[in-house]
């Protein structure tokens, strides 16, 4: 009995290692063979190192107001040597405030994901695992936020919490774990029928640990790819924000902060749109693509697994 | 069917009320003295008692949800605050023939675009359409909606003056080209990608190879099954959109300069207007609700397999 035990055991070991080297080495011969993918996952890594270290890449402090920034009457100066994507309407360096901006964005567009998919996925598991009158009201009540049209939700609670960052990132988080809850829930309802769910709670294990230890390793591809694409929504849905003046607060530089400054300007200053608007749609892009990618490869994964 | 009907009405009244009482919360701890905002600063005690005395702010939180929910029943959805002596309903019905309009636009170009591209590019996959029309997608899907409309003003209205700057004017529809389109790319985007991988797999299914094989031909094979399926999950998110849409126009109607439901909210939080807040949120909500409803009863109407599975 206990030899049987130890076996099954070794096999376990020996598939689940296989699988995920085998795993990691897929990821790493489809980045080789995919050149977008591969783009996007180094934008992605280069926009957080930018992120993080700011400091370090900006060129010029983003908030002083550089005398020679402006014009003799006090115009922004175009993209030049000396101003690499020229100044705003402050005098202020375009280049040194997207790169302070990336922070923001990814800051809040990153928090605020996790904290969406925390609360998603436990909404989402409890509720498919559970079901009875515990699922009714937890689904009916993401119905009910699921119902507010995202922007107008944000805004309104901006509101009355009062613009801050922390409380764009709650904000966002707060309007978009209906999505993930709602996939989570599909998932765990079909998981929990599946023979090795039936099999642990057969042999006694508590909800707790059966929801830790077999449902939750299987939601994890799912949790990732939704997380990728969160981050690109609320990135967009932060600019939103700032651009309506209710985002991220002054004088903190932040992407759609800059666009919405721009605007006044555009007609005889293109570069204040162009610059923080390309730069946007670059990074949501690559999280899109990266996103796309992951889904491919566990979709993939969960094949050859099946088989 | 008719048990499925009543459980999902009895569902969706629950998801309204729930929405109508979040409302109420919203607009309840909204910070500021509303009825300050409406006496103005300069107003003495006295008046701004009086002030939130006549608005039934002074009285307790749930004789105010009471009042709150009577008073929808009967349609009236209050006095705005900063709109003297006008209904939140008549300013409602003013904005949202605009929205309404703007949404309309909004979903043809969605359709206009995203089936046609999704249909061609699922013909020829990995040709060089289907790749331009997957990376345009990605494009659009990644474009922020406030960027890409003044873009669009700065080239077509501002630049090249083909089309109106802002504002409204006659005829309606040459002031919405620009705004619905702005509107509608993304979705247009999403739907593309969306057909292209319906209209993968049903071309790929045996009733097509049949259709094929008894020499029906590929003109007719396509009006008849390809276009059918590649609508079914269309239908569900065109009913979302259209709810998402009449409330998330915000950022479109404040570029564009047009009087809609998104502007007359975002305006009335800056002014603490709270019945307008109230109201527009909630007319927002409840379509969307409605819509989902809609979309579900038709759905099962459409594909008779889905019938059986909507029990949930």
């Amino acid at each position: 009995m206990s030899n049987a035990k130890h076996y099954l055991a070794a096999e376990a070991d020996i598939d689940i290692s296989s699988v995920s080297l085998s795993f990691s080495a897929r990821a790493w011969s489809s980045i080789k063979k995919d050149k977008i993918a591969f783009l996007s996952v180094m934008i992605v890594i280069f926009l957080m190192l930018v992120a993080i270290f700011a400091p370090w890449f900006a060129p010029k402090d983003p908030l002083f107001q550089y005398p020679e920034g402006l014009s003799k009457i006090g115009a922004p100066q175009g993209p030049g040597s000396h101003f690499f994507l020229g100044t705003d309407q402050n005098g202020r360096d375009v280049l040194s405030r997207l790169i302070f901006g990336a922070r923001v964005s990814l800051t809040v567009g990153v928090v605020a994901t996790a904290l969406a998919s925390l609360i998603g996925v436990v909404i989402g598991t409890v509720s498919g695992y559970l079901g009875g009158w515990i699922e009714s009201i937890l689904m009916r009540l993401t119905d009910v936020v699921l119902s507010f049209p995202l922007l107008l939700f944000c805004i309104a609670l901006i509101a009355v919490t009062g613009p801050s960052t922390k409380n764009v990132v709650l904000v966002i988080a707060f309007a978009y774990w209906t999505y993930l809850a709602r996939i989570i829930r599909s998932q765990v309802l079909s998981l929990k029928e599946r023979e090795f769910v039936i099999a642990a709670r057969s042999l006694g294990l508590t909800t707790p640990q059966i929801i830790r230890r077999h449902i939750i390793p299987h939601l994890i591809p799912t949790i990732i790819v939704y997380s990728t694409l969160g981050v690109a929504t609320s990135i967009l849905i932060e600019a939103s924000l700032s651009f309506l003046g209710i985002g991220v607060p002054l004088p903190q530089p932040s992407w759609g902060e800059m666009i919405s400054e721009g605007q006044k300007y555009f007609q005889s200053a293109p570069w204040l749109l162009v610059a923080p608007g390309v730069t946007m749609i670059i990074a949501v892009l690559a999280f899109n693509l990266m996103g796309d990618w992951l889904t491919d490869l566990f979709d993939a994964s969960t094949k050859v697994a099946q088989r | 069917m008719t048990t499925w009907l009543l459980r999902r009405t009895i569902q969706m009244l629950a998801v309204i009320w729930g929405v109508m009482t979040l409302a109420f919360i919203l607009a309840f701890i909204v910070p500021g003295d509303p009825a300050r905002m409406v006496a103005g600063t300069n107003a003495s005690a006295q008046a701004v008692a009086n002030i939130r005395h006549e608005l039934g702010l002074d009285q307790s939180l749930v004789s105010q949800y009471f009042h709150f929910v009577v008073r929808l029943f009967h349609g009236n959805l209050g006095v705005s605050f900063a709109l003297q002596n006008q209904t939140v309903g008549s300013v409602i019905m003013r904005a949202l023939p605009f929205t309404m309009a703007l949404a309309i636009g909004g979903i043809l170009w969605e359709l206009l675009l995203g089936i046609p591209f999704g249909i061609i590019a699922a013909y020829r996959p990995k040709s060089a359409f289907d790749r331009i029309a997957t990376f345009s997608a990605l494009f659009g899907l990644s474009t922020p909606p406030f960027w890409l409309g003044l873009m669009l003003l700065y080239f077509l209205a501002f630049k090249l003056s083909v089309f109106p700057l802002n504002g409204v004017g006659h005829p309606l529809i040459w002031y919405l080209i620009l705004p619905s389109f702005t509107l509608g790319v993304g979705g247009a985007a999403f739907y593309s990608r969306i057909v292209r991988t319906t209209v993968i797999n049903v071309l790929r299914s045996p009733f097509i190879e049949f259709a094929q094989l008894k020499g029906m031909p590929a003109s007719l094979i396509l009006k008849r099954h390809v276009i059918r399926h590649a609508l079914m999950p269309i239908v569900t998110m065109i009913g979302m959109d259209l709810g998402y849409f009449l409330g998330g126009v915000l950022i479109v109607e404040s570029i564009f300069g047009i009087p809609g439901i998104g502007q007359l909210a975002f305006r009335s939080i800056s002014t603490l207007d709270v019945p307008i807040i109230t109201g527009t949120v909630l007319i927002a909500s409840v379509f969307m609700v409605l819509m989902n409803f809609f979309v579900d009863v038709l759905y099962t109407f459409i594909d008779p397999r889905v019938k059986l599975q909507r029990n949930t």
